[in-house]
């Protein structure tokens, strides 16, 4: 407790860098995140992140300085180059987008290692240091690395936010925006340099292989909890600051633990959670939904069998043993067992010595189901035109989802039948 | 001598990961192997420290289990999820690199292993990690056995199932129809990428695994239609990236693993002119 309030009362100038510093490039990155996520290509800010190594080294060699802003033109050029080469890759050669991603990411890496040790054999003094761009020195920040830090995240959200509508377009739906005159091509080109930027600038802190997961984690955690893209790139923003925040932490309360791990840590925490929890598109509630409907199926299923047994002998409320109900319609055993306990459970179906009978609303579902599935026959033989003997498989479908409405509906089309294509009647 | 070590090894590695990488790309999986190649990390750590040392099978056990997990994640995520394949292997590799780095820094203690081996190994130390016979002669460089049991592995493996892997390959519906089981073959394959990953990693590094396993094979797609042609093909032009990326090296006094790299992407960028000059 006594480190929270210390981390929080910002007694040292050093944390309130690295605070400052890991929330501003972590937003900047889940903004622009957003987009690429949209279009598909969260991979691109791997390919640049790994890419910008040899326009650092390049960048250092011609100046011999470690100027940042130098380092960050150089590596701003060289992550452009990749992005280009990337694209001619899949565009002028069979090889496709995953290839031409791998293949641009790890090869401008290895030239780019290979420039690093040549410098770093080459004796020049001054190149200590160079390395923080692979592994990130998040807890290291200084004032000066703020300010471009400060710098490039202002200028990535108010490109952002200026062109907005714009981005918004060409990341959903590229083909209408051309249509509707939008300058395409321009406006990529600002996409794609300031996401370069953002990840730039990210790299500093987290490192290479970490930037990637600044970019993607954020959005497609974001993406579980809302369709809307405005809301994403706020929820995406929020999480990315929390995280950063905690990292910061963590590696002030254990000066041993490194801040950019940890920081994608929480974020991978953040977004597991989501993807399992998310209401309406969380894991766990679509199994959950699966599941139930499946039963529902299993259970409708069921109390027609019951039904058509009913019809045949006369009586619906007769006892009907296993078999009878598996030569009406094959379930397997363990389904069996399932539906009829869940069935009796509801009180639709009761049972006497190893038979069962249905109740009255047992007989009332069963019926019901009964009428949907053949009204459903009756409808796609007089207005589909479809033979008879070709109408039971989709019926048996669509009678687990019609509504009372649509019932009525299809009802006062046919005319009030009473009989269906195979002259079963249609029960009232 | 030492050179003739050091270019084996990475023809070794260099070959291996060319007949692997040949079907990642004619699969589109390029980037399930680049993500396999970092979330191998917290297997590796985590074996280290249950054996206590990195000269163990545990290491080869425990990153082929995280390997196979992060297919399946991936897969999972995807299908489960609908969470698109590119953010599905974004997130899931980085976050198990992540949990490695932290466990590294948590062992660093009693560890001789960093983060700067993981990323760009050190294939220049092969020569003098020897292996010796119970009498103590000395047989070879470690790293130069293990590989080659590797590639060994990797070769039966492809020329028993030959057959199953073409199918699976270029026509999953229809392996399907027969009954070959696709995601059999696919996390088999995915197993031996991992496997391949931990045994060049210390001499390679995990970032250049991933540019062995596509660039070769990539240049040799642009020039072939047939799949044997092809493994033939990557298989040269990762020997060749292995025996000018040493001479490089020498040359600029710089990493070997990273002047292999940088010879397979101009072996790429000669095939690529050599295609698009012939159109």
């Amino acid at each position: 407790m006594e480190t929270l309030i210390e981390f929080f009362s910002f007694k040292y100038p050093n944390i309130k860098y690295v605070v400052f510093g890991t929330i501003l490039l972590s937003i900047s990155s889940a903004v622009v995140g957003c987009f690429t996520f949209i279009k598909k290509k969260s991979l691109v800010g791997d390919v640049i992140s790994h890419a910008v190594l040899p326009g650092i080294c390049i960048s250092f060699m011609a100046s011999g300085s470690k100027d940042p802003f130098l380092l960050i033109i150089g590596a701003f050029i060289s992550g452009w180059i990749s992005i280009l080469v990337m694209d001619a890759i899949t565009r002028n050669t069979k090889i496709k987008e995953d290839a031409a991603t791998g293949l641009s990411l790890s090869v401008f890496f290895g030239i780019g290692i290979l420039l690093m040790t040549y410098i770093q054999h080459s004796g020049n003094a001054s190149q200590s240091g160079l390395d923080t761009f692979l592994f990130g020195k998040a807890a290291a920040l200084v004032g000066k690395d703020l300010m471009a830090f400060s710098l490039i995240a202002v200028i990535v959200l108010i490109t952002v936010f200026l062109f907005y509508k714009e981005f918004k377009l060409i990341s959903f739906d590229p083909q209408f925006a051309r249509v509707i005159g939008l300058p395409i091509k321009r406006l990529e080109t600002i996409l794609t340099s300031i996401t370069v930027l953002a990840v730039v600038t990210g790299i500093q802190a987290v490192g290479v292989v970490l930037m990637a997961a600044m970019l993607i984690t954020p959005a497609a955690a974001a993406r579980f909890w809302t369709n809307r893209l405005s809301r994403m790139i706020l929820l995406a923003s929020i999480f990315g600051a929390f995280s950063g925040i905690s990292g910061a932490y963590i590696s002030y309360s254990a000066p041993s633990m490194p801040t950019g791990p940890w920081m994608v840590m929480i974020l991978s925490i953040i977004a597991l959670i989501s993807f399992f929890f998310a209401p309406s598109k969380g894991i766990v509630i679509r199994q959950w939904r699966r599941f139930s409907i499946q039963r529902q199926l299993l259970e409708e299923n069921l109390l027609k069998a019951f039904y058509r047994i009913g019809e045949n002998s006369g009586d619906h409320f007769s006892q009907v043993a296993i078999d009878d109900i598996q030569l009406i319609r094959n379930f397997s055993p363990a389904q069996l067992a399932k539906g009829l306990r869940k069935l009796r459970v509801n009180g639709y179906v009761q049972r006497d010595n190893g038979t069962w009978h249905l109740t009255n609303e047992g007989f009332e579902k069963g019926k019901r189901i009964t009428r949907l599935h053949r009204l459903w026959e009756l409808y796609l033989t007089k207005y589909l035109r479809i033979a008879p003997d070709h109408v039971h498989e989709d019926a048996d479908t669509i009678e687990h989802v019609i509504t009372p409405e649509l019932e009525a509906r299809l009802e006062k089309l046919l005319e009030y039948p009473t009989s269906d294509p195979h002259s079963s009647e249609i029960p009232k | 001598m030492d050179a003739f070590w050091i270019i084996l090894t990475g023809s070794l590695v260099a070959v291996s990961c060319a007949i692997l990488g040949s079907f990642l790309v004619l699969r589109k999986m390029s980037m399930v192997g680049d993500a396999i190649s970092h979330s191998v990390l917290p297997g590796i750590v985590i074996a280290f420290f249950i054996a206590g040392s990195m000269q163990s099978v545990w290491m080869l056990v425990g990153a082929g289990i995280l390997g196979v997990l992060t297919t399946f994640l991936i897969e999972f995520f995807h299908q489960k999820g609908k969470l698109q394949t590119d953010a599905s292997i974004g997130v899931t590799f980085t976050w198990l690199f992540a949990l490695g780095v932290i466990l590294v820094t948590y062992y660093a203690g009693n560890a001789h292993i960093d983060q700067d081996c993981i990323l760009h190994g050190e294939i220049a130390y092969v020569p003098i990690d020897l292996m010796y016979t119970a009498s103590g002669d000395p047989i070879g460089p470690k790293a130069v056995i293990i590989l080659s049991v590797v590639l060994i592995t990797i070769l039966l493996f492809v020329t028993l199932f030959y057959k199953e892997l073409f199918i699976t390959t270029f026509d999953a519906s229809f392996a399907q129809a027969i009954g070959i089981s696709t995601s059999k073959w696919h996390y088999a394959l995915m197993g031996l990428v991992s496997l391949t990953t931990v045994a060049s990693f210390e001499s390679v590094g995990a970032i250049l695994v991933v540019a062995l396993l596509i660039a070769p094979a990539a240049s040799a797609y642009l020039i072939t239609n047939k799949l044997s042609t092809m493994l033939i093909l990557s298989s040269a032009f990762g020997v060749l990236s292995s025996f000018f990326g040493y001479w490089l090296s020498y040359l600029l006094d710089g990493s070997i693993a990273g002047a292999m790299v940088t010879v397979s992407g101009i072996i790429f960028a000669i095939c690529y002119t050599i295609v698009r000059l012939k159109k």
